[in-house]
């Protein structure tokens, strides 16, 4: 029995998941009484395998080949894949990235298991080990199991587990060759794009009045404007706001937009899927104004209210200016 | 062109979830369901490429009696026939899913399979990747542009942090789409008349000779999450609730 963590790179530089994934799996291991190892794929990674030398890790896989250089769905899996079958980890753990959605089902697959994927945290209770993860948008939480033999494969979201929990230590470094030619991959990437370039920087800010769903029709959008304008506020949207061209880009919070950690973050009509909260959790002091009792924003807010928007917002902005 | 759209029927957004008896599940009574907003986006996509290209879109969809509803919708907005497998797939892991779609779509050839990034009851994300494995295809995932030539397409990709990337592939492929590809289109009174004489294949597991697996992964137990925070909550009149709230963030919070 092991635990391997397979971490993420690109052109050199760590993702920033890699050392939460890293300390999930020190931990993990800890209380299944085993030993962790440690992969990183890509091409001229020494600096980053010698880095995670100094990891209490068993061994460090350096994944090195030319054909790693930029991740394809296909070269990653058939690299793993190879070491997988051949090393018999018994859990794999991943950070849950854009790359890792990808190719972990891909790779789960391959070797005929499923991936349990956006995993917020685990137990170990007689040597058995139960994976917590979030449905219905946070809604509802479910406990996981394995059935049947390993390897088994998990992927953990965003600031699950924290990265300056990793232990120091010491690893052996192994090279690790995988058998890849041109013909396996059939993707091209191409060049790397920058979308938006954040001209508004809401991670600046101070305060942050976000709108989502509850919104109902842009022309409802004054009305938070106006409120943002009496807070000093900057305007900000979940996803599927700004999915619909209501807001730009830039000024979404979550998981694909910015990450915020202003003073005070007020969220109106955001029921708070995982995907945004892991955008404004940092954030000092949470408000919100949502019409459903149980909708996951409350679980993060030091104050609420629960009530339709379109009273409420009309109504606060009457008490800050007589305040 | 050919083009699949795998779709999937979950509750309706804003359903009030209870947790069923069994605890393994949520209560089904009761609830209303639609089409998984990710995979109406994938719907979107390919409706938008049969336009400009020409072609045939077939919406593909596992569940049961009740998912006709989410095919009448697909049909209704553009897509051409569709293919049901009717099966109640609530129990099933992603494999297990996937493994049916594959069977149903052995025999169409389709030229591209489009679905959505991940489902809104679930959210295990993998049902479209395992998909592509399993038919052999090359695929991409977050896919937010989509541009088709002879025998290959150009993909944008999203990537963290405002990045995105082109990929090229050679069809046929799969493609798990993004949410905001284009804006959603309604069905027309129109589309809705002319749905009911559009062509529906009815499947099970059975008639594609898909054998019942062992699942690999097993909900145990499903619950609502506990409150890690105190959350203090004004309700009752909104004037009354709005003047608390801002006594409280200008002197308890200091923030405004």
């Amino acid at each position: 029995m092991s635990v391997l963590a397979v971490l993420e790179q690109r052109a050199g530089e760590w993702h920033r998941m890699s050392f939460e994934t890293l300390a999930a799996a020190q931990q993990i291991a800890r209380e299944l009484d085993t030993t962790v190892s440690a992969a990183v794929l890509g091409h001229n990674i020494g600096a980053l395998a010698n880095e995670l030398a100094a990891k209490r890790i068993e061994t460090v896989y350096a994944f090195e080949h030319d054909l790693l250089k930029e991740y394809t769905p296909d070269a990653y899996t058939l690299a793993l894949a190879q070491h997988i079958d051949h090393f018999k980890p018994s859990i794999v753990l991943f950070p849950h990235t854009y790359q890792v959605r990808d190719f972990l089902p891909k790779l789960a697959t391959r070797l005929d298991r499923v991936a349990v994927t956006d995993v917020v945290s685990h137990r170990v209770e007689n040597g058995e080990l139960t994976l917590v993860r979030q449905l219905f948008q946070g809604k509802v939480n479910a406990d996981v199991r394995f059935s049947g033999d390993g390897p088994h494969f998990a992927s953990l979201q965003a600031g699950a587990y924290r990265a300056d929990r990793v232990l120091d230590g010491h690893a052996t470094v192994e090279v690790v060759t995988p058998s890849l030619s041109p013909s396996d991959i059939r993707t091209r990437p191409l060049a790397l794009v920058r979308e938006s370039q954040h001209t508004v920087d809401l991670g600046a800010a101070e305060r942050i009045v976000s709108f989502g769903r509850g919104i109902k029709d842009a022309e409802n959008i004054p009305l938070i404007e106006k409120l943002a304008a009496a807070l000093g506020a900057e305007l900000a949207a979940s996803r599927p706001i700004c999915d619909a061209g209501w807001l730009p880009m830039e000024r979404q919070v979550g998981s694909s937009g910015q990450t915020v950690a202003p003073k005070m973050y007020m969220a109106i009509g955001i029921s708070g899927a995982i995907q945004h909260l892991v955008g404004m959790k940092g954030a000092r002091t949470v408000v919100a104004i949502n019409k459903d009792a149980d909708a996951p924003i409350f679980e993060v807010a030091d104050y609420g209210i629960v009530g339709d928007l379109f009273q409420v917002v009309p109504a606060l902005i009457e008490a800050i200016k007589k305040a | 062109m050919k083009i699949i759209v795998a779709i999937k029927q979950v509750p309706a957004r804003d359903s009030q979830l209870r947790i069923a008896a069994s605890l393994q599940w949520i209560e089904e009574t009761d609830l209303a369901y639609e089409i998984n907003e990710p995979d109406a986006y994938a719907l979107e996509a390919g409706l938008r490429l049969k336009e400009k290209q020409g072609g045939e879109v077939i919406a593909l969809c596992a569940g049961p009696q009740r998912a006709g509803q989410a095919i009448r919708e697909a049909l209704a907005k553009g897509a051409d026939r569709a293919i049901h497998i009717e099966e109640d797939t609530a129990a099933l892991d992603p494999l297990a899913r996937a493994r049916l779609l594959a069977a149903a779509v052995k025999g169409e050839s389709p030229d591209l399979i489009l679905t959505g990034l991940q489902s809104e009851d679930l959210g295990l994300g993998q049902t479209g990747v395992i998909l592509a494995e399993l038919l052999g295809l090359p695929h991409s995932t977050i896919i937010m542009e989509v541009e088709a030539s002879e025998g290959a397409i150009r993909v944008k990709r999203e990537l963290e942090e405002g990045w995105s990337q082109s990929i090229e592939m050679p069809l046929p492929a799969l493609l798990a789409v993004q949410s905001g590809i284009g804006k959603l289109r309604y069905a027309t009174l129109m589309g809705i008349k002319k749905a009911k004489s559009k062509q529906v294949r009815r499947v099970t597991a059975a008639s594609l000779g898909v054998a019942p697996a062992a699942p690999s992964i097993v909900l145990q137990r499903v619950y609502l999450p506990e409150r890690t925070k105190r959350t203090q909550l004004f309700e009752g009149d909104p004037q009354q609730a709005a003047a608390q709230l801002v006594d409280k963030l200008r002197f308890e919070a200091r923030v405004i």
